[in-house]
């Protein structure tokens, strides 16, 4: 197995780098969601040093000032450059949303195949307590557990954690309880292989590809989450840049005329969500073995 | 009545075109019945789609002409052809459950049809319909019309089916596969029944199907398909005792059937001599009493009711019976996956039995008692390469790790005749044999005592059977493994096994040697599941003049 490995692997990069390619070019939308993130990325990794200006410097000679070939989506009523603090806030809201998802699908999927792998008293009570927690308004229940546990970025990352684990924990359990019984399951059983090695060795990695278009739906659904307790004032607090405050803070403006205060951070948060619910369907052919040939 | 002239059907699939019906030509003539046999991937069910037009998204008929009745099928326009399909040209399908609306009563699934091609009016058609029920002798049809598919076994299934199919006398029935997945009992209950209404009826028809001895036994002319192109056609004693292509005599050798050995089922140059297996007198595998009752909604159910018997090391058991005798029960039990109600199994004199199937994994006995599963392609990991899937066994129960583990994984390979190349395929990229023998390979990896088959050819084609089966010997006899050999073909267990338990209800209903209880069965259960397998006509060795 060793003397083969070099080998195996760089033959599985190689058609796994084909795969890519070929499910790219199959879907022209994946191609646009793909290039679109990319970007996304980027303004969020260097987006504090490509920017032109500082995102938090004022300058009291161009305030309020209309999109010109200097500020490119205006600038705010102390003179800061709307630009960059839309570019800016990029890495905070990925950061947040990522963890958000990150802990949703980590605890969501451990419940989930619990529940469906052993079933029983364990099952019922799981479903019982997700059914609770999806009986609350769940942007209520976020802004309740912010509001409770006190207003920082971690625990916008926790409260939207938690309403996002339901969703998790009912895929994963509905996709381990069919696989359950399956031949490959009993063969593992005579393999050897105890229960909890073949939860997650053999049945989990199965469950991924309805998984990953949920993760990508969901990233873009914890940004306008995020965004929202900024907005009603909960979690990220000014000055830092970030979306939704950014659109609260243009709110104010639009009556009296200064509408790239609000349009602009609105736009980019809205092609930031519209590419997360395009890449679900390319991430899932992907992860899918079958879909390659 | 129906002429194919260079029919070519093609997919668009990811790399390109491909071509699944490369040019046939045949006729079908007024009120005969035309066997078309083919394995997997041969193009004979395509042929009856593009007949019907009914071809998947992507499907196309590419070249050549189909006139039904003088009716251009090919240019017909859609709504011609709903008229056609159903009241013209009717349908039976492989899997009568899903081609059954499963939410609605049988008794309106046929009255839809009898509507759609106004043959029969609100007033009438509830008593046309159970008329239709009747005619597939079903028994009391008032009360099955009011019932679900789910309510009913797949061999009544397929009589609804076939009910929708002949409600409106259509003059050419089309079955596609009619009796795969039911039970030999069922298919000749359900195959007779076809050809007597075919022939009250005056119908023509066309039997697509890969098993060559029921085409034989239904049909008048039989036409074989292989890589979409029809490489024999004739009446089906010619094609047994005389065949002219070497695919032909590849498809004859490897269908079972009686006064043939193991061997037999090969093409001629592959038939090695068989390395003889020795069974000795001790037991290896005791069963006593073995039950399993589940608890039901509506009380106990009794899967297995109390069976005994013994294998013998290096012996070859066969377990015969229809779904629902018990035979996968009882090999969940042997095998320790499910836990018996009432009973022991010993295992060379040692109670296995008492270890509780959950804490079995780590009992030492664990890789002596293995399985090769029915369906190959579910019991392997779709996300697992055959490497991975066959060093499962050897890195949890045998320990071995690095080269010791790829040697290992070559050896089995050879072992079961998987070239080296196809290791790191996933199973989807693999064929149904190769599944088999990922499978196989999995399953001896550790050399067990004990490897219970179960039903382990039941999704190949015969000339992979044929393979397979042979492949199962030759490791028994290089191995030593007993097997118990699970199956619902008496043909097929004859050719492998020395020792026949027939079980029936979750009892025994017969078991001795296996030539004994073949030749002269006791039981009638035994006698009935004999006479329903299909009788391919004995091979003939023809004289050249």
């Amino acid at each position: 197995m060793t003397q083969s490995t070099p080998q195996t692997s760089t033959v599985a990069r190689q058609g796994m780098l084909d795969h890519l390619v070929y499910v790219l070019r199959g879907n022209p939308v994946t191609l646009i969601a793909f290039v679109m993130f990319a970007l996304i990325l980027v303004a969020a990794v260097f987006g504090p040093s490509l920017v032109p200006y500082d995102p938090l410097a004022s300058d009291s000679d161009h305030v309020l000032e209309a999109p010109s070939l200097q500020h490119w989506f205006g600038t705010d009523n102390l003179g800061r450059d709307v630009f960059s603090r839309v570019v800016v806030a990029t890495r905070l809201d990925l950061t947040i949303s990522v963890a958000a998802v990150a802990l949703s699908f980590v605890i969501g999927s451990v419940l989930g195949a619990i529940a469906g792998y052993w079933g029983g008293v364990l099952d019922a009570m799981l479903n019982r307590i997700l059914d609770t927690i999806m009986a609350f308004p769940l942007f209520v229940l976020a802004m309740g557990i912010v509001a409770a546990l006190g207003n920082t970025i971690e625990n916008i990352i926790y409260a939207t954690a938690i309403i996002n684990i339901p969703f998790y924990a009912r895929l994963v359990r509905a996709e381990v309880n069919i696989r359950r019984d399956a031949g490959f399951v009993r063969a593992a059983k005579l393999s050897g292989n105890s229960d909890i090695r073949i939860l997650a060795t053999h049945i989990f990695p199965n469950t991924l590809p309805p998984m990953m278009v949920q993760v990508s739906l969901n990233l873009g659904w914890a940004i306008l989450n995020a965004a929202g307790l900024s907005f009603i004032g909960l979690g990220v607090r000014p000055p830092t840049p970030e979306w939704g405050i950014l659109v609260a803070e243009g709110a104010n403006y639009i009556v009296s005329g200064e509408w790239w205060l609000a349009l602009f951070p609105g736009l980019w948060l809205m092609i930031a969500v519209f590419t997360f619910n395009l890449l679900g369907d390319g991430l899932r052919d992907i992860v899918d073995p079958r879909k390659r040939t | 009545m129906l002429t194919i002239k260079d029919l070519a059907v093609s997919f668009q699939a990811r790399r390109g075109q491909v071509d699944a019906v490369k040019g046939i030509t045949f006729d079908l003539g007024k009120g005969e019945t035309l066997g078309i046999v083919g394995e997997s991937g041969s193009g004979k069910s395509v042929t009856s789609y593009a007949l019907m037009r009914i071809l998947d998204a992507g499907g196309k008929i590419k070249a050549g002409d189909v006139t039904y009745s003088g009716v251009d099928l090919r240019n017909a326009t859609e709504s011609e052809m709903k008229d056609i399909r159903g009241s013209e040209i009717s349908m039976i399908f492989q899997n009568p459950r899903a081609a059954l609306n499963p939410i609605r009563k049988v008794g309106h699934q046929i009255e839809d049809v009898l509507r759609r091609h106004a043959k029969a009016t609100n007033q009438n058609a509830r008593q046309k319909a159970i008329e239709a029920l009747k005619a597939v002798k079903i028994r009391d049809p008032e009360q099955r019309y009011e019932a679900y598919p789910f309510e009913l076994s797949g061999g009544m299934c397929q009589r609804i089916v076939i009910a929708i199919a002949l409600a409106c006398d259509p003059r050419l029935l089309i079955a596609d596969e009619p009796t795969t997945g039911l039970d030999i009992t069922t298919q000749k209950s359900v195959m007779d029944l076809v050809s007597d209404l075919i022939r009250d009826r005056g119908m023509s028809a066309i039997l697509i199907t890969h098993d060559l001895g029921l085409a034989a036994q239904y049909c008048d002319r039989i036409i074989v398909m292989k890589d979409g192109k029809i490489v024999e056609a004739g009446d089906p004693l010619s094609l047994f005792h005389n065949p002219q292509h070497p695919y032909t005599r590849k498809l004859v050798d490897a269908t079972p059937r009686e006064g043939e050995t193991i061997r037999s089922l090969l093409p001629e140059d592959m038939r090695v001599p068989l390395l003889p297996h020795k069974i000795e007198d001790e037991p290896l595998l005791q069963v006593i009493n073995l039950t399993k009752t589940y608890q039901g909604k509506t009380g106990p159910v009794h899967a297995v009711k109390g069976i005994s018997f013994d294998v013998k090391k290096g012996q070859s058991v066969g377990l015969v019976g229809e779904s629902g005798c018990g035979k996968s029960t009882t090999s969940e039990m042997l095998v320790r996956l499910l836990d018996p109600t009432k009973g022991e199994i010993l295992f060379n004199g040692e109670s296995i039995s008492d270890i509780p199937a959950q804490k079995f994994g780590k009992s030492a006995l664990r890789r002596d008692i293995q399985m090769v599963f029915q369906d190959a392609t579910d019991s392997l990991n779709p996300r697992h390469t055959a490497r991975q899937t066959i060093a499962d066994p050897l890195q949890r129960l045998g320990g071995l790790s690095g080269v010791a583990l790829g040697a290992r994984i070559e050896e089995l390979a050879t072992l079961v005749g998987l070239p080296h190349s196809l290791l790191d395929r996933f199973p989807h990229q693999l064929s149904g044999g190769q599944k088999a023998r990922v499978g196989i390979a999995r399953a001896v990896a550790l050399e067990p005592k004990f490897l219970i088959l179960d039903e382990p050819t039941a999704a190949l084609d015969v000339s992979i059977q044929a393979i397979v089966l042979n492949l199962l010997a030759d490791l028994r006899a290089k191995l030593g493994i007993s097997y118990l050999f699970v199956s619902h073909d008496l043909h097929v267990v004859r050719l492998l096994c020395d020792h026949v338990i027939v079980m029936r209800g979750g009892q025994i209903v017969e078991q001795g040697p296996a030539d004994d209880v073949m030749t002269n069965p006791k039981d009638p259960y035994t006698k009935e599941l004999l006479s329903a397998a299909p009788k391919p006509p004995l091979r003939r060795v023809v004289t050249q003049p």
